[in-house]
């Protein structure tokens, strides 16, 4: 059975209110059989200095991606992972990190690939939890190891292909990253290591929207009104709307795509993993540089 | 902490299982050194750390031919300060020359990335160049 939602005055105007807790809720639930609370951070040592209690640390790198191949893990090796951190198929996964849950978004996106029915993110994340004086520890959580079944991974409902970003055009593309990567002066994030791309720029038509601005104060998302202001005024996506959103290796992407599904209630939102490391280095594709979002091409199906 | 070599200490991460060396690597970050108060001051003359995820600032001192390094990265940041501590243990107290024949590719040798992620090595790769750089303009 299902936790019971946290009926948060605030979470009840967003589209889809299930998918978000409170550092309230997470610290009144932390005992609640069923419910795996699962930090996952850029830091891959952060969770070691402490964490909230009970929770087991997944890292975006070294559990979710492929060491070989650029993709996710493989069924099995996701199945193995989340029984090896007590999730079965039916549990509760609250997931929160660092720097305004970034990469627990896409943490989460990773295990919707996977149809993970019930996993919620912790509004405000592990700055909000620290900042509000909650218990931290480093004791290491006991674990039970739990039969998580080896479910094929969808590739085609959340995620979006280099093909199918050329198949995309003419509908709204959104670019996350920092103004300076969209406008080509420079491939990679201002203080961050250069992951590698060939040329500078953006995909054309693609509007700038840094996935920072869904983020408020101690990094909770910002009111229903707020994003609205932001994704349908200031980005002119449209009710209904195909969006594809990409960044540079699909991490800060996922942060939109969050908001985009289930806040503001998009049904065909897209995250381009490939991203930039992959757009700005392809042979031939198109690239616009500049601070204007340019012309899509004819799509290419 | 004992005065590590780069052969000594990349035998101690690789008789290591992944969880563990990612243990020692948080020992190492918590007993980075703190910054000497006559460089806290004087934050102009620490050179920032681009290829780090996480901001670090570090500076070079050379007095009569033996290296020092001072760093500053901040507590929420502990793979970095992990990373800077282990240039401390390897290179502060080497002479000039020894300091500069310091391998390169040490960080990739140290079997970290495994634990780490090999994305995430290149912050203490980037870090050893402008340590050496400093070195060089320094001595």
């Amino acid at each position: 059975m299902p936790i019971a939602l946290d009926t948060n005055d605030k979470f009840q105007e967003y589209a889809n209110p299930a998918v978000l807790v409170s550092t309230d809720w997470l610290e009144n639930n932390l005992e609640t059989p069923g419910l795996v609370v699962v930090e996952s951070d850029e830091d891959v040592l952060l969770y070691q200095t402490g964490h909230i209690p009970g929770a087991v640390k997944i890292d975006w790198h070294t559990d979710l991606n492929d060491p070989v191949t650029r993709d996710y893990v493989s069924d099995e090796a996701f199945a193995h992972l989340l029984g090896s951190k007590g999730i079965s198929r039916d549990t509760t996964v609250v997931i929160y990190g660092d720097k305004s849950n970034w990469w627990a978004s896409y943490a989460l996106w990773v295990f919707k690939l996977f149809g993970h029915e019930d996993v919620r993110l912790l509004d405000g994340g592990r700055d909000k939890w620290i900042v509000e004086g909650r218990t931290l520890t480093k004791d290491e959580p006991a674990i039970t190891p739990a039969e998580y079944p080896v479910v094929e991974r969808d590739d085609k409902t959340l995620r979006a292909f280099r093909d199918d970003v050329l198949a995309h055009f003419g509908n709204p593309l959104i670019d996350v990253r920092s103004p300076e990567e969209y406008s080509g002066e420079r491939t990679h994030m201002p203080a961050y290591p250069d992951e590698g791309a060939l040329r500078g720029g953006h995909i054309p038509s693609a509007a700038s929207v840094p996935w920072a601005k869904a983020a408020g104060e101690n990094g909770v998302f910002k009111s229903r009104a707020e994003l609205e202001e932001i994704y349908l005024n200031g980005a002119g996506l449209k009710k209904g709307d195909d969006v594809i959103a990409y960044c540079r290796i699909g991490e800060r992407s996922s942060h939109t795509w969050f908001v985009l599904n289930y806040l503001l209630g998009f049904e065909n939102v897209r995250n381009y993993d490939g991203s930039w490391t992959e757009w700005g280095s392809l042979v031939g594709v198109p690239i616009v540089k500049g601070t204007e979002p340019g012309v899509a091409p004819a799509p290419k199906r | 902490m004992p005065k590590e070599t780069a052969k000594s200490l990349a035998e101690d991460f690789q008789s290591l299982g992944i969880n563990d060396r990612l243990n020692l690597l948080l020992e190492f970050s918590e007993n980075l050194p703190a910054l000497p108060e006559r460089y806290a001051d004087h934050p102009d003359l620490l050179e920032r750390v681009e290829e780090c995820q996480s901001p670090i600032f570090l500076f070079v001192e050379v007095i009569d031919g033996i290296v020092h390094l001072f760093f500053t990265a901040p507590a929420e940041a502990p793979t970095t300060r992990g990373f800077a501590s282990i240039l401390h243990s390897v290179i502060d107290g080497l002479t000039v020359a020894e300091a500069l024949a310091v391998d390169d590719d040490f960080p990739s040798k140290i079997g970290l990335a495994e634990a780490v992620s090999p994305l995430r090595m290149r912050g203490m790769r980037g870090m050893l160049a402008r340590i050496k750089r400093q070195v060089n303009e320094k001595q």
